[in-house]
């Protein structure tokens, strides 16, 4: 069945996400530096790169467990410029709003942002805000764009990644998306699971001072761990083989799971780094990261293999293998 | 059809009772089971109670497989 | 998590799988085991069971799961009903991507229908509380451990006097749908584990007869990797001793006679009829339609349609993978036109269906 029509699936982070990228932006778009597909693109200077990204943000609810809306838009902009291997440094905000939003709800909004990009160590240098009639826009709509510096010594590429490398997560997956469930209330589950948003650009820079054997990082956002070990396989002559005894997830979030049929790795992070580094580094990189609040939990969970090429297998509490699959979208919760 | 867990009794109201697994609480039917208690465990399938989990039984199933060798 | 964790203990699944690997070489050159549960096929895939197996055993997901075998029909219909002013739909979540012949819930929900998922039937209730102006219709659909939470819910919404909420039946019944299947003569199925939850609700009795006419095994299972692997040796043990026997391994939940309550829930409110699977076609008695007493909420009465099935002929051959005769590979429209974006059969349409597996697994 084609689509000719969006569907919220398409946002979801997963396949259909993906073929809509590739069908039209990509198409369309098309240069060497945005074929990449990278979190931010990377523009080559002589003494420097300069990475710079954008994003926007339409959550619902705007304020949930553990974060805002303000928040997530400082540190998922923070985080795409991190992954990259970059400082970040300047952020541009632009707020689209609904009439008859609150004001007093703008000015929690970007005090939030002003914190979370003091503690980044961020400058929001230029912005922009426009007021659209009631039901043109569900509240508030941000975009932030966020330019960077990159060493160019710094090398990261899906096209150094090979066998042998290892998976790294920083801490436990599924908070993020689970929170938002419970925040909208449709469910009527009672929880303490909080968003783990969060800035993870110190904790990168201090591993990639520890070692050059970083390959690659992306952030596990929408579509959650499943869609960014799929991304960085699709094409390639590697798998990737995690465990699932060695994943971390607290005990709230399988629990929430169980009872309504999630699975925990097609869930969104907004706090949580993929890193994929070789195998001779990676425990002085797990105990640098365990030192950083954001890396507490950090662990190796798998690594890249010769075969299958461009598929993720799980080893499952059985001891078999199975496929991890790209998400196809939208997750519902399941009676079956 | 079949996705249900069990959750264990915290708090009785009426027809209704709030259940947990760990720290997770919901508001569940509790009028297809007969004598619920705190401290049960009900087996949970979108949000009503369709059996109560027997303990007993529970342990000797782990020791099925010993009868059968 | 208690009563869960200790059913996915790596070691006593290791034990298991040594005995499964003895019997399976002492009993027959294949062996054909199906599950008739939804929630089991997804389990199996999830924890891998199929890699665990000696080649000889060969694991056949059956119609277990309630949105699989809703025939495109009712999905048609839904969509159809959706479009009217004021109506919103509610459904369990693992129908919104499930095609209907033109289009999905999901997608439909994409061009503006109020389509709303909901975890428990008593939050679609809820939503038509809070909608006094709206009629609310129920995606009604699963196998008789879901039916009896619908009856319950009709009976408080007939309490309190709701008038906007509406049911679209589409319940099914598990015992028919596998007597069918062994009644066709070139089926060959060994052993069945039974539907634990389903169980939960009817007991054991109706494996009972199903066994000692077609001489089957019947392992009632639980749902964990221990529970599931059991049966299967269960199963192997009871095919050396030449006799279908009917084994509760899932006692912690089911017990001998079912959930009283619940079984009046269901014949209190709904008569049996035949009803239509989808990839098989008719079965006799297997479904389930609200009766004279709740006739004011059969939304097909309420809005004066009847789910039509088109009876057009595809070239799916869902039914005879799932009687365990052909596999995914036999048929002509696998991988080519029924891929998991794009499924034509139930086996397909649910994510660990047998033609799924095949897709992610068999497939070169």
């Amino acid at each position: 069945m084609k689509e000719n029509k969006i569907i919220l699936s398409h946002g979801s982070g997963g396949k259909l996400m993906h073929n809509l990228i590739e069908s039209i932006f990509l198409k369309n778009f098309k240069n060497d530096i945005l074929v990449k597909l990278y979190d931010s693109g990377i523009i080559e200077f002589d003494d420097f790169d300069l990475c710079f990204t954008t994003d926007s943000y339409t959550i619902d609810p705007i304020f949930f467990k553990g974060g805002d809306i303000g928040k997530l838009s400082i540190c998922g902009t923070v985080n795409d410029l991190a992954v990259c291997g970059a400082i970040p440094l300047y952020i541009s905000s632009s707020f689209i709003i609904e009439e008859g939003f609150e004001i007093k709800n703008i000015e929690k909004i970007v005090k939030s942002m002003k914190k979370t990009a003091i503690d980044a160590g961020v400058k929001i240098v230029t912005g922009d805000t426009k007021v659209v009639e009631k039901g043109k826009v569900d509240k508030i709509f941000i975009n932030t764009s966020g330019i960077g510096i990159k060493d160019k010594r710094i090398k990261l590429g899906i096209e150094r990644i090979e066998e042998g490398d290892v998976i790294i997560i920083n801490g436990e997956i599924g908070e993020h998306g689970l929170s938002v469930l419970l925040s909208r209330n449709i469910y009527n589950i009672d929880s303490d699971i909080k968003s783990d948003c969060a800035h993870l650009n110190i904790l990168i820079s201090e591993i990639l001072k520890e070692t050059d054997e970083i390959k690659f990082m992306r952030d596990p956002t929408r579509g959650g761990v499943s869609a960014t070990l799929n991304e960085i396989v699709k094409g390639r002559n590697f798998g990737i083989l995690i465990y699932e005894n060695k994943i971390p997830v607290k005990k709230e979030v399988l629990s929430m799971c169980e009872i309504l049929g999630f699975d925990p790795l097609n869930i969104a992070n907004e706090g949580k780094v993929i890193i994929v580094c070789g195998k001779n580094d990676s425990e002085k990189v797990i105990k640098k990261m365990r030192k950083n609040k954001y890396g507490k939990k950090a662990e190796i969970i798998g690594e890249v293999i010769k075969k299958p090429e461009g598929k993720v297998l799980i080893e499952t509490l059985t001891g078999a293998r199975r496929i991890v699959d790209m998400p196809v979208g939208e997750q519902f919760p399941r009676i079956c | 059809m079949c996705l249900a867990i069990p959750m264990k009794v915290e708090k009785i109201e009426d027809d209704y009772a709030i259940v947990s697994l760990g720290n997770v609480k919901r508001k569940v039917n509790i009028s297809l089971i007969e004598n619920v208690k705190k401290g049960d465990y009900l087996i949970i399938h979108a949000g009503f109670a369709i059996e109560k989990l027997d303990r007993e039984e529970a342990k000797k199933t782990l020791n099925i497989l010993r009868e059968i060798k | 998590m208690k009563y869960l964790d200790e059913y996915r203990n790596t070691e006593i699944q290791k034990e298991i799988i040594t005995e499964i690997q003895k019997y399976s070489k002492i009993t027959k050159e294949k062996i054909n085991i199906m599950e008739v549960c939804g929630t089991h096929t997804m389990a199996i895939g999830k924890y891998g069971i199929r890699k665990l197996l000696p080649k000889n055993i060969n694991l056949i997901s059956g119609p277990g799961c309630p949105v699989c075998v809703t025939p495109e029909e009712y999905i048609d219909t839904a969509i159809e009903l959706s479009k009217g002013k004021d109506i919103f739909i509610s459904t369990f979540g693992d129908m919104m991507k499930v095609p209907g012949s033109f289009s999905s819930l999901e997608k439909e929900r994409g061009s503006g229908a109020k389509i709303f998922v909901v975890y428990s039937p008593l939050d679609a209730l809820k939503i038509a509380e809070m909608n006094k102006n709206k009629k609310v219709i129920f995606l009604s659909i699963g196998f008789e451990t879901t039916t009896p939470l619908i009856s319950q819910t009709l009976k408080i919404a007939k309490e309190e006097k709701i008038k906007n909420f509406f049911l679209l039946s589409g319940n099914k019944l598990i015992p028919p749908v596998m007597e069918f299947l062994l009644n066709e003569k070139d089926t060959e199925i060994d052993g069945f584990i039974c539907p634990g939850h389903v169980s939960a609700i009817i007991g054991t009795e109706p494996y009972i007869k199903i066994s000692e006419k077609f001489n089957v095994s019947c392992i009632i299972s639980g749902f964990e990797p221990f529970d599931i692997l059991i049966s299967i040796l269960l199963i192997l043990k009871n095919i050396k001793e030449g006799k279908g026997k009917v084994i509760n391994e899932y006692k912690r939940t089911v017990r001998e006679e079912g959930n009283i309550k619940a079984k009046k829930a269901i014949y209190d409110t709904f008569d049996i009829v035949d009803s239509e699977w989808r990839g098989i076609g008719i079965v006799k008695d297997s479904g389930l339609k609200l009766n004279e007493n709740f006739s004011d909420f059969d939304a097909e009465k309420e809005f004066g349609i009847k789910i039509k099935i088109s009876g057009r002929k595809k070239s799916c051959i869902c039914g005879e993978i799932l009687k365990g005769k052909k596999n995914p590979f036999d048929c002509p429209l696998f991988e080519k036109v029924c891929n998991p974006e794009n499924p034509i059969g139930p086996c397909m349409v649910s994510s660990e269906g047998t033609c799924s597996a095949y897709y992610k697994y068999e497939r070169k």
